[in-house]
């Protein structure tokens, strides 16, 4: 579903502030797999997602998405292939529009935008329907501005625009970082259900390392650029955090540093 | 331009009644250019200067035609292309040239000035005489229900193209553009080209403003290369005082309000020109400074209203909590 073949990606090239934020990546991600990633700061896990959303090019190697060479195409062109939820609640939603609107137009993701009504009687009975699959009440909200809804209603929102067209990849950019600890959790769990009823090919950056082992069926972990360590779905049964960090320390030879780090 | 109405004094007040729907029309000839500068200004979030020279663009284009012959519906459609082209200009400008939003109009503004110079092939045109879409002198003194018949063709004409770009803001498109305005990021992560919407809405905002300056040059059957100079901050004006009115719960309300706007601004205009100590050329000058208010005093409010709540909300964290206190809910 997802290939990525020695990809390097540089910041700064050839100055005194150059930076390495990927060094020859290799990925392959099968159908339907749920990867989560973690890794400290400036390993290069966003860089990584930005590199598959198209937000950055890399200086070598390929991605491929289901047999198309993507690498050199902007973004607005691949999200056809890509869904995506930003950490910022605020990132994935048009905050002056209706839910209704915004739904809208996630709806046409891969279609070409023309003349017709974005919402009409159908599509808002589809909204209904989808909006109601969240539980909590957005559905009776379709004409209510997404600027009024709370940081976790906007973030569910953004996660249902980012997956109800069922895109060949789901990228979650530590969707729940920014919300507190109960929303975090609820934002997991419809998480966790819409990957799975839709089958999603999903790759999950957090901090969470116990959200890390529980969620998908692979875990990977990047240190300065590269994927160091990478637990397939047998291993990362029995894996705990303690496991975790051991193998972290022996592999990178330094301890897992990152303010943000949730271990429990 | 059109102030020979006839005012009478009552109780030592200037009054002016039969002058409101000569004024009325004029305002919604222009509502079409403040429905242009909403487009870019509100929609798109970008302040386009490129306004000045395009509306001059629509009045040149439509004066010239009409002269040459062609049929005044014909010369409107004119104005409205070249609106349009140069829209697609300032659009390439900021989208592909990564020139900053402002700059690229100032360049466009400048730029068409000498366009707009070449097109007429002098200072100014006079249509005097010549067949417009708006009845002449003459025909109007013959038959005065003309007057009558042209106020509602105006208004009605008006209304059908603010109900046009209502749907166009609700179709697919339309909601691209507006969420490019709103949050750029987030449309392009579902798969629309930015740079396009953006030039669309330029373009559409710059066809709309010339399409207003052909309406008036052929209304006041005359055409003048200064006729767009400060015509943005008209449109800011006229979207700022409709918004201020009529507010923008919803697309509807937003375009009437910048609409309604415009003819307020000119009865505006109208009673400060009755004002003795005020000249005519103070007129920008007072544009200016309503642009100013009405940008400033929200701001301002907005941020002592923000204070005083924060202020409140301390206070009761102080009456309340005690310190070290877990206060995380």
């Amino acid at each position: 579903m997802l290939k990525m073949r020695q990809v390097t990606k540089l910041f700064f090239p050839g100055t005194v502030d150059e930076k390495i934020a990927l060094v020859d990546v290799n990925l392959l991600l099968q159908p339907g797999d749920f990867v989560t990633i973690i890794g400290s700061n400036g390993a290069g896990k966003s860089t990584l997602m930005n590199i598959i959303s198209g937000g950055l090019k890399p200086e070598t190697g390929t991605v491929t998405i289901q047999d198309t060479e993507v690498q050199q195409l902007s973004e607005h062109k691949r999200s056809r292939w890509i869904g995506r939820v930003f950490q910022d609640p605020m990132a994935g939603t048009a905050p002056h529009m209706t839910i209704e609107e915004n739904l809208a137009i996630a709806y046409a993701r891969g279609k070409s935008r023309g003349l017709s009504f974005g919402v009409n009687r159908l599509k808002r009975l589809f909204f209904k329907e989808q909006l109601s699959l969240l539980g909590i009440g957005l559905e009776d909200r379709l004409r209510a501005r997404v600027g009024q809804l709370s940081g976790g209603e906007r973030q569910a929102l953004s996660l249902l625009m980012a997956t109800f067209t069922r895109p060949k990849i789901l990228l979650l950019d530590e969707h729940t970082a920014a919300l507190d600890p109960n929303r975090a959790e609820l934002i997991t769990a419809m998480t966790e259900k819409l990957v799975r009823e839709m089958q999603l090919t999903t790759l999950m950056v957090t901090h969470n390392m116990e959200q890390a082992i529980r969620l998908g069926n692979r875990l990977i972990m990047m240190d300065k650029g590269r994927i160091i360590l990478d637990f397939n779905e047998e291993e990362k049964r029995s894996l705990t955090i303690e496991k975790l960090l051991a193998e972290f320390e022996k592999i990178s030879g330094h301890k897992l540093a990152d303010d943000k780090m949730v271990f429990g | 331009m059109l102030h020979s109405s006839v005012t009478f004094v009552q109780e030592g007040h200037l009054l002016m009644l039969s002058s409101l729907p000569v004024t009325i029309q004029l305002g919604m000839l222009y509502a079409l250019m403040s429905l242009g500068v909403y487009i870019t200004f509100r929609i798109l979030n970008f302040p386009d200067l490129t306004v000045d020279g395009s509306f001059t663009t629509g009045g040149a284009v439509a004066a010239i035609m009409i002269m040459q012959g062609y049929h005044p519906w014909l010369a409107l459609a004119g104005a409205f292309v070249g609106g349009l082209l140069a829209g697609v200009c300032t659009g390439l400008l900021h989208t592909k040239g990564k020139i900053n939003g402002l700059l690229s109009g100032i360049l466009m503004m400048i730029a068409l000035h000498s366009i707009n110079y070449r097109i007429m092939g002098m200072p100014n045109v006079s249509l005097f005489k010549i067949d417009t879409i708006f009845p002449n002198a003459s025909a109007i003194s013959e038959a005065p229900y003309l007057r009558t018949v042209v106020f509602f063709s105006v208004i009605l004409g008006v209304l059908i193209i603010k109900l046009l770009l209502d749907w166009f803001l609700h179709t697919d498109l339309g909601l691209a553009l507006r969420a490019t305005g709103d949050n750029d990021r987030m449309i392009r992560s579902f798969g629309a080209n930015t740079d396009m919407t953006k030039i669309v809405g330029i373009s559409l905002s710059n066809g709309l403003v010339a399409l207003s300056g052909g309406l008036i040059a052929q209304s006041s059957a005359y055409a003048d290369v200064y006729m767009g100079v400060g015509m943005i901050v008209i449109g800011l004006a006229s979207v700022i005082i409709g918004e201020a009115i009529f507010g923008t719960r919803n697309v509807f309300f937003a375009t009437l309000a910048a609409m309604l706007g415009s003819v307020i601004y000119r009865i505006i205009v109208d009673l400060a020109l009755r004002v003795e100590w005020l000249e005519a050329s103070d007129m920008k000058l007072i544009t200016a400074l309503i642009v100013i208010i009405a940008l400033v005093v929200p701001a301002a409010q907005k941020q002592w209203r923000n204070r005083s709540v924060a202020r409140k909300r301390a206070l009761t964290l102080h009456t309340t909590d005690l310190p070290g206190g877990e206060s995380d809910a």
